[in-house]
């Protein structure tokens, strides 16, 4: 398959793991986080942590969007959900979300609820237009990755004047959530390997604070074995340079500016929220954006009234540690007996992006 | 190998069947374990087995049945008709057993298009006769208007047992080979793309076929054929779960041996979906002796429906019994079974 298996030959991964030894001394001990979920997934997917010297270790970072979501932002989804006016789409990853009762949209659904997985934004519109007598409500979740496509969606949905369509807009940005780790205390990174998908939005001048304020490497890397490898190579040679710089590993997708089409789109619909509340990562500012004054009749907050609780994380729960880097989820004490991915207490169990979904399904218990 | 440690999951607590109940994975094992067996309790249902042996004057007969509710009701490679006759078929095959006889329920929804249950029931019959088997009881209910989905159907099975073969998860060794007769997560794409809703312009048939010629060839085996499955609902990865825990062994497999067909991977690669989770409904899962694995190969791929068959993996000795991939990159991951997705209806 073009485009996949050159990035997946074993050949081309076992060079650059070779590679990889001799650019690290022996006594190293160099810490790199891979911020995105699907880096974390790729990398015990394909076995790849082997390949690694014992001198590097990975770290995962928040960049799993259902990780992220607080419990108080589930149960207000859940509220919606509920109403019997509404019919609510959502990507299938947020409907095992637990909220604070402990209950989640699939069992909202299971329980009567209208709750349907959609693939897009614009197949959520499609519904609002097929069942014009249906409140549709669409569960705006992710980066900057996904963001785009509900900004799209809200335009189209004013430009084709449909009014019983609404967004309960939870989308957060990359560059803050970066910031706010690298300013926790006792968090001790060498460099990052970055997201690739954000990165086809914003470009990779967002993450150039990491290298000028934080003195950190940063290369943005795509999600095959060779790419994440790459990546790695090239922090390593930077931290052997004496150098921190943003580099582009993903240069097959990913420009210094990212694409300004997608970048506008959030522009016109979208603005940052003073502060926005991370699951795990308590409240970070300018880190959310909501939808904008001119689409406001088009925020399902504004046209429903949710509860907006702030709900503690569960104690016994460390994704806020595995979040910042700070645990292995098999740190966790209910890794694998409360929290599994059946019964999830946390958000890092759901998602199959998440750190603790990661290492549960492919075995990481120990390492 | 680094890890393993596998703890016990946290009791089912939720109130209601939610739709992870039915979708073949984890969930869907406790449901069946926890209600149903827990009532139901007796010696034949106790295996869980693809079809239970049943002992009648000196002969021995395989009994099953299955419901299918797929929608939509067609799709590119075949219909919830022909569906429901070889996936009952299959049932009885791989538990080695030459299907004799079906019965039919049909459960009709107020509406729906006699020319439509016509041309299903007519594939249904064109089915049982490519797998020699004749439906030889049914049953009708029609519903009001919303009370089901146009229509299900549920079919149950008997087959005598082929003599040759003795089956059963107590005789997988290690050393064993696994043998997969084909392409794998064929059909479980192709009804998810007849769905429409993935936007994704990619043709990927059903397999749905009666695998009963090909349980025969591997029957001929005798002792050295030690079990067999159809890894439907769940797929590849959630029938070998079955077998390690059966078993008490795991199944190590060789990633880049595993056949997907290349339209496959690329859709299942699109969707982010692991094709060892993906349903099937014309392949089968054999565990064969490492003497016989290569002639057994050969046997299947003798026959147009195992023309892509491959040998996967092997049975080792294992404390935490396990199903495990090796990558080429020489790690290796767990494959654990279907945590139990809100998947669409697929069968």
């Amino acid at each position: 398959m073009k485009y996949v298996d050159e990035y997946r030959s074993a050949d081309a991964a076992l060079a650059i793991a070779a590679e990889l030894r001799t650019l690290v001394e022996p006594g190293d001990h160099l810490k790199l986080m891979e911020v995105c979920g699907g880096h974390t997934h790729a990398i015990y997917r394909h076995g790849l942590d082997v390949l690694l010297p014992d001198e590097v270790e990975l770290v995962h970072g928040p960049g799993c969007p259902v990780c992220v979501i607080p419990l108080g932002r589930v149960d207000d989804a859940i509220s919606l959900a509920e109403r019997p006016e509404v019919t609510f789409t959502s990507f299938g990853d947020m409907l095992r979300v637990p909220g604070g009762r402990n209950r989640s949209l699939l069992e909202a659904k299971a329980r009567g609820a209208d709750v349907r997985i959609v693939y897009s934004p614009l197949d959520a519109l499609k519904i609002a237009v097929a069942e014009p007598d249906r409140e549709v409500v669409f569960f705006g979740v992710g980066f900057e990755t996904t963001a785009p496509a509900t900004a799209l969606t809200l335009v189209r949905a004013r430009e084709r004047g449909i009014h019983n369509f609404s967004v309960f807009c939870n989308h957060v940005l990359i560059g803050p959530a970066l910031r706010a780790i690298l300013d926790s205390p006792d968090v001790q990174l060498d460099g990052f390997v970055g997201p690739g998908h954000v990165s086809t939005v914003i470009g990779t001048r967002p993450y150039e604070f990491v290298c000028s304020e934080y003195g950190l490497p940063l290369v943005v890397a795509g999600f095959e074995p060779t790419d994440i490898l790459q990546a790695v190579a090239m922090l390593l040679r930077q931290l052997h340079d004496g150098r921190a710089e943003v580099e582009n590993a993903y240069g097959r997708v990913v420009r210094r500016l990212g694409n300004p089409r997608a970048l506008a789109a959030l522009e016109t619909a979208f603005a940052v929220r003073e502060d926005f509340e991370w699951r795990g990562l308590g409240a970070i500012p300018r880190s959310g954006l909501r939808i904008a004054d001119a689409f406001a009749d088009l925020d399902a907050e504004q046209r429903f009234t949710v509860p907006g609780a702030r709900i503690e994380d569960p104690k016994a729960c460390r994704c806020g540690d595995v979040l910042r880097g700070r645990a292995k989820p098999y740190e966790c004490g209910v890794f694998g007996t409360a929290c599994t991915p059946e019964r999830p207490l946390g958000t890092c169990m759901v998602s199959s992006e998440g750190a603790c979904a990661a290492y549960y399904a492919y075995g990481r218990h120990r390492t | 190998m680094r890890c393993v440690l596998r703890l016990r999951a946290a009791p089912h607590v939720s109130g209601v069947v939610t739709l992870a109940d039915g979708a073949g994975g984890k969930a869907s094992r406790r449901l069946v374990e926890e209600l149903f067996l827990d009532e139901l309790r007796n010696p034949l249902l106790e295996p869980l087995g693809d079809a239970a042996i049943v002992g009648m004057n000196g002969a021995r007969f395989a009994f099953t049945t299955d419901s299918y509710v797929v929608r939509p009701l067609r799709f590119p490679g075949g219909d919830i008709g022909e569906l429901a006759v070889n996936g009952t078929v299959n049932d009885l095959s791989v538990a080695g057993a030459v299907p004799l006889a079906l019965s039919a329920g049909f459960v009709l929804e107020e509406g729906f298009p006699l020319d439509e249950l016509r041309a299903l029931t007519a594939s249904m019959a064109r089915a049982a006769r490519d797998a020699g088997v004749s439906v030889a009881a049914g049953d009708t209910k029609v519903v009001e208007r919303g009370a089901a989905d146009g229509l299900y159907v549920t079919t149950a099975g008997i087959g005598l047992l082929d003599l040759r073969a003795v089956l059963g998860l107590q005789r997988v060794r290690p050393g064993d080979r696994v043998l997969v007769s084909g392409g794998i997560a064929e059909h479980g794409i192709a009804v998810m793309l007849a769905r429409g809703n993935l936007a994704l312009e990619i043709d990927v048939m059903s397999d749905t076929a009666p695998l009963h010629e090909l349980t025969a060839s591997l029957c001929a085996f005798g002792p050295s054929l030690r079990w067999m499955r159809d890894p439907t609902r769940g797929g590849v990865a959630t029938t070998l779960n079955e077998l390690a825990t059966g078993a008490g062994m795991s199944v190590v497999l060789t990633e880049n041996a595993i056949p997907v067909r290349d339209d496959v991977r690329a859709a299942c690669e699109l969707l982010g979906i692991d094709p060892l989770y993906v349903a099937n409904e014309g392949k089968l899962v054999a565990v064969v002796a490492p003497d016989s694995a290569d002639a057994a190969l050969a046997a299947l791929r003798a026959h147009p429906l195992g023309a892509g068959a491959a040998d996967v993996g092997e049975i080792r000795a294992a404390d935490v019994p396990l199903v495990l991939v090796e990558t080429p990159f020489g790690g290796s991951r767990i494959v654990d079974m279907l945590v139990g997705d809100p998947l669409p209806r697929i069968c």
